[in-house]
C-alpha cells in the first residue's frame, strides 16, 4: 500500500531517518515510536507527500507520492497533523463534513446522507452533543478528536496520525485506539506516531523505533516492544508491569 | 437575525444605495423630475445631471467600493491576518507615486493613469515574487514585503509633493486622499470587477479550507499553491483597478468583511458576494454624502470612509474576542 524505498530524512543537516526500507500493507496498524525530536512528524509529513525526504522515493499503490493529482491522492492518502490552526469559522458538524472535501470537491454539502455519516462519526468520538458547538470554542481534547473524525469522513485507504492521543483522557485514548484498530481491521493501512508504547503493545501490530543518528528498526509489535530495545529508545530504566496479557513497561 | 434576511437585506442595499446615491448631489433636483429623467423624458438639463454626472460617480463609487472589499476578504483569508486589507500590498503607494510622477511633469489624464497603473503594477509584482519560494507561499513574507513597498512608496510620495509646485500640490493632495470626482468611466472597473469576483468565487470552497492550515488543506486535496497565487491575483487586481478609479479610499476594504463576520457570515461562499454588495453600497453612500453634505464644495470621499471607518473598526476592536 505504501512503501519507503531508501528514504532519508534531514532537517537542519541532522539526519532523522537514514536509508528506511518499510512497507505498510492494508490491514495493518503501524505505531511509530522515539523520542521528542527524532524525526516521527517529519517521516509521516514526508510519507504524506508534505514534505521532500532528502534522498529515496515513496510510493503509495505503487505509483511515486508526487505523481499523484492531489485529489486522487486526497481520495486515498490522508493524515492528522499535531497542530493545526483553531481559524477554522464553522461548527464541529462542518468541520468533519470538510473531510469530505476530495470526494465532492465542495466544502458547503447538504446531502443528508453524508450528514448522517457525519453525525455518525461524531458520536464515534463522543462528540455527539457538540455538533452545533463553533469548532474554535471546543476544548483541545474534542477539538482532537473533531480532528479525527474528520480524518474518518475522509476515509482513506491509507491514515497517517501524528499523536493521535495528544490531549486526550484515558477513556478517550482507548477509544480512539479502537476506533483506529477498527479501521486497520476493515483493511485500512494505519500508521500513528505515538508517546504510549503500553497502548501500541495493547493495539498496533507492528512499530518503527527512531533511535538517534538515523538508526531506524522495524517489525512486528512483538519483536519491537521489548524490554531492551525501549531502554535504549526512551534512554530510561524500564521494568516489566505483570498482571497483562501483553508485556508493557513502566519507568523506574 | 436570520442569515437569509441578512443576505437579502444586503443585497437590497445595491439598488438602494445606488438610488440614493443619484438623488443626492450639489444641484436639487425634486424626485418627479428625477423620475422623468430617467425614464427617458423631462427637461435636458436633469437629464444631463443624471446620466451624465451621477450615474456614472454612482456606478464608479460602487464599483470602487466593491472591489476594496472584495480584496480585503480575499487577503484576510489569504493571509489569515484579520487586519490585513487592500493597501497592505503597497499597490495603492505604487500607484500613488506613479501617478504624482506623471502630475509633476505635467503628464496628460490618460498618461497620469498609465503611470499609476504602472506603479501599481510594479508592487503588485515585487509582493509576490518576494513571497512566493518554491516551497510554498509565507504570508509573514507578504505581509513584510507590502509593509516595506509601502513605506517606500511613502517616502517617494512625500519627496514628490516637496518638489511640486504649490498649484499642484492641491490635486496630488486629493489624488492621495481617495476622491471619486475624477471617475468618469465607471466601465472599465465593472469589467474588472465582474473578472475578479467570479475567480474568487470559484476559490471559496478552497479558501475555507485553507483556514484548517496549509498543510492539512493540501492533505486535503487542495492545491494550495495555485488558490493562494489566484487569490492573489485577484485581490491585486481589483486593488489595482479601484486605486485607479478613486484613488486611496481606506478603510471600506478593511471593515465590510469584518461587519459581515460580526453578523455571522464566515464562509466564502457567501461573505465573498456580500462583501461585494456591501463594500459598494457602503461607498456609493459615503459617496453621495461626501457629495451633498459640504455642497457646493466636493469634499474627498476618503475622509467620509476614514470618519466612519475609524469608529466603527474601533468598536469592532472592542467586541473582538
Amino acid at each position: 500500500m505504501l512503501t519507503a524505498r531508501g528514504l532519508s530524512i534531514a532537517v537542519a543537516d541532522r539526519t532523522l531517518v537514514g536509508d528506511l526500507e518499510l512497507e505498510v500493507r492494508r490491514g495493518e496498524c503501524w505505531a511509530v515510536l522515539g523520542r521528542n525530536g527524532s524525526g516521527k512528524s517529519s517521516l509521516l509529513l514526508a510519507l504524506a507527500g508534505l514534505r521532500r525526504p532528502s534522498a529515496g522515493r515513496i510510493e503509495l499503490q505503487e505509483r511515486a507520492i508526487g505523481d499523484w493529482p492531489r485529489m486522487e491522492l486526497a481520495q486515498r492518502l490522508g493524515i492528522v497533523l499535531q497542530d493545526e490552526p483553531a481559524d477554522y469559522w464553522g461548527n464541529a458538524l462542518d468541520y468533519v463534513m470538510l473531510g469530505r472535501y476530495p470526494r465532492s470537491r465542495t466544502a458547503y454539502s447538504e446531502d443528508p446522507v453524508l450528514r448522517e455519516q457525519a453525525l455518525a462519526l461524531l458520536e464515534e468520538v463522543d462528540l455527539a452533543a457538540h455538533g452545533t458547538q463553533a469548532y474554535r470554542t471546543l476544548s483541545g481534547g474534542e477539538r482532537q478528536r473533531a480532528r479525527l473524525a474528520q480524518a474518518f469522513m475522509q476515509d482513506p485507504e491509507c491514515l497517517l496520525l501524528d499523536e493521535p492521543l495528544q490531549h486526550l483522557d484515558l477513556k478517550h485514548q482507548l477509544a480512539v485506539m479502537q476506533a483506529l484498530a477498527r479501521r486497520a481491521a476493515g483493511g485500512r493501512a494505519v500508521l500513528m506516531a505515538l508517546h504510549e508504547p503500553a497502548m501500541a503493545a495493547r493495539l498496533c501490530d507492528h512499530a518503527v523505533l527512531l533511535y538517534d543518528s538515523g538508526r531506524v528498526l522495524h517489525g512486528r509489535i512483538a519483536e519491537m516492544l521489548t524490554q531492551d530495545n525501549l531502554q535504549l529508545l526512551y534512554q530510561c530504566r524500564l521494568e516489566p508491569a505483570s498482571q497483562s496479557d501483553i508485556q508493557v513497561f513502566i519507568p523506574r | 437575525m436570520n442569515r437569509r434576511t441578512l443576505a437579502w437585506l444586503i443585497l437590497l442595499s445595491v439598488p438602494a444605495s445606488l438610488a440614493i446615491a443619484v438623488w443626492h448631489g450639489s444641484v436639487d433636483i425634486p424626485a418627479a423630475r428625477l423620475f422623468a429623467a430617467l425614464s427617458g423624458g423631462g427637461e435636458s438639463i436633469d437629464r444631463e445631471i443624471l446620466w451624465g454626472l451621477r450615474a456614472p460617480r454612482a456606478l464608479a463609487a460602487f464599483a470602487c467600493g466593491a472591489l476594496l472589499a472584495l480584496a480585503g476578504t480575499l487577503l484576510q483569508a489569504l493571509l489569515r491576518n484579520p487586519l490585513a486589507d487592500p493597501f497592505l500590498l503597497g499597490i495603492s503607494g505604487g500607484a500613488a507615486a506613479g501617478a504624482l510622477t506623471a502630475m509633476l511633469v505635467g503628464a496628460a489624464l490618460a498618461v497620469q493613469h498609465l503611470f499609476a497603473f504602472a506603479g501599481a503594477a510594479f508592487a503588485a509584482a515585487s509582493v509576490f515574487a518576494f513571497s512566493l519560494r518554491p516551497s510554498g507561499w509565507n504570508a509573514y513574507r507578504v505581509i513584510l514585503a507590502g509593509v516595506a513597498l509601502s513605506a517606500g512608496f511613502g517616502a517617494l510620495v512625500s519627496l514628490l509633493l516637496s518638489l511640486a509646485p504649490a498649484a499642484q500640490v492641491h490635486g496630488m493632495l486629493f489624488w492621495l486622499m481617495g476622491d471619486l470626482s475624477g471617475a468618469t468611466d465607471p466601465l472599465p472597473a465593472w469589467v474588472v470587477l465582474g473578472i475578479a469576483a467570479a475567480l474568487a468565487q470559484s476559490q471559496a470552497a478552497p479558501l475555507d479550507l485553507l483556514a484548517l492550515g496549509e498543510d492539512k488543506a493540501r492533505s486535503l486535496g487542495v492545491a494550495v499553491v495555485a488558490v493562494q497565487s489566484i487569490t492573489f491575483g485577484c485581490a491585486a487586481l481589483a486593488t489595482m483597478a479601484a486605486v485607479l478609479l478613486g484613488g486611496s479610499i481606506g478603510f471600506v476594504g478593511l471593515v465590510t468583511p469584518h461587519m459581515l463576520r460580526l453578523m455571522g457570515v464566515h464562509d466564502h461562499r457567501t461573505l465573498l458576494p456580500l462583501s461585494v454588495a456591501a463594500g459598494g453600497s457602503l461607498l456609493a453612500l459615503a459617496d453621495a454624502v461626501a457629495r451633498s453634505v459640504p455642497a457646493p464644495v466636493d469634499l474627498p470621499v476618503g475622509i467620509v470612509t476614514a470618519l466612519i471607518g475609524v469608529p466603527a473598526l474601533l468598536f469592532l476592536l472592542t467586541r473582538a474576542r
